[in-house]
């Protein structure tokens, strides 16, 4: 039973710019929830700071809550405000 | 496998022939333009870009949900990734419906859930070589041009 994961962080767009990257592996005590796998982002990496403390985020290629539990091998992605169409 | 993301320029007769049936009598076409208006202060591209693996879950995601809604209705769209020029399409949709209303209805509530729901991103290249985020109110989030990146 392993007590920590490791969660895939995506980054796109200006989120990307800010980190200076397209991804990086996380490792977080488990249960985690998506909110902890941001404190993570914002306390470790460089340029962390500036992705906001509740941003949209994405669990699997879904749309989910900061509140939503990760499990070891998730992937997480950090989504600025969407801007299609 | 449908796949709603291209990089090619949109084609509105191929999604309008995706939709065509003997049995509508209703078909809407809806194309969203790189915008270069008084508020934009010379855009002359926007550069599209996406989650990829996400866009096209959620695009199918979205196209189930409208076909709830409006069974009857056909719906076809495609967005474009890259560097856009002002005036061409970055998004077209396509509704078709035994009636009007539910194609018109289907065609605004596909685009208005794509602004709400779809992981796109815009930059606009401007005439004077500045880049911009734009994020969906409209506020531009503007990038400090020698900001050092961190790798």
């Amino acid at each position: 039973m392993p007590s920590s994961g490791t969660i895939r962080v995506r980054f796109f767009a200006r989120y990307a710019e800010l980190v200076g990257r397209a991804e990086a592996a996380v490792l977080v005590p488990l249960p985690a929830t998506v909110g902890d796998v941001v404190r993570r982002v914002r306390a470790e990496l460089p340029g962390g700071r500036d992705i906001p403390e509740r941003p949209l985020a994405a669990v699997n290629l879904k749309h989910a809550k900061l509140e939503a539990s990760v499990r070891d091998g998730d992937e997480v992605a950090l989504l600025p405000p969407i801007a299609g169409g | 496998m449908r796949t709603y993301l291209t990089r090619d320029p949109l084609s509105v007769g191929e999604l309008v022939a995706e939709v065509a049936s003997p049995q509508c009598g209703g078909t809407c076409v809806f194309l969203g333009t790189v915008r270069d208006g008084p508020e934009e202060r010379g855009v002359r591209a926007i550069e599209y870009s996406a989650y990829e693996e996400m866009v096209e879950r959620e695009f199918g995601r979205l196209a189930t949900d409208a076909r709830s809604r409006w069974p009857a209705a056909r719906i076809a769209v495609r967005h474009r990734l890259g560097t856009i020029a002002a005036g061409e399409a970055s998004i077209a949709i396509a509704t078709a419906a035994p009636h009007r209303a539910e194609a018109f209805e289907a065609c605004r509530y596909v685009i208005e859930e794509v602004k709400r729901r779809v992981p796109v991103w815009k930059k606009e290249l401007r005439t004077d070589g500045s880049e911009v985020w734009v994020d969906p109110s409209g506020r531009p989030t503007v990038r400090p041009p020698d900001r050092p990146s961190h790798v």
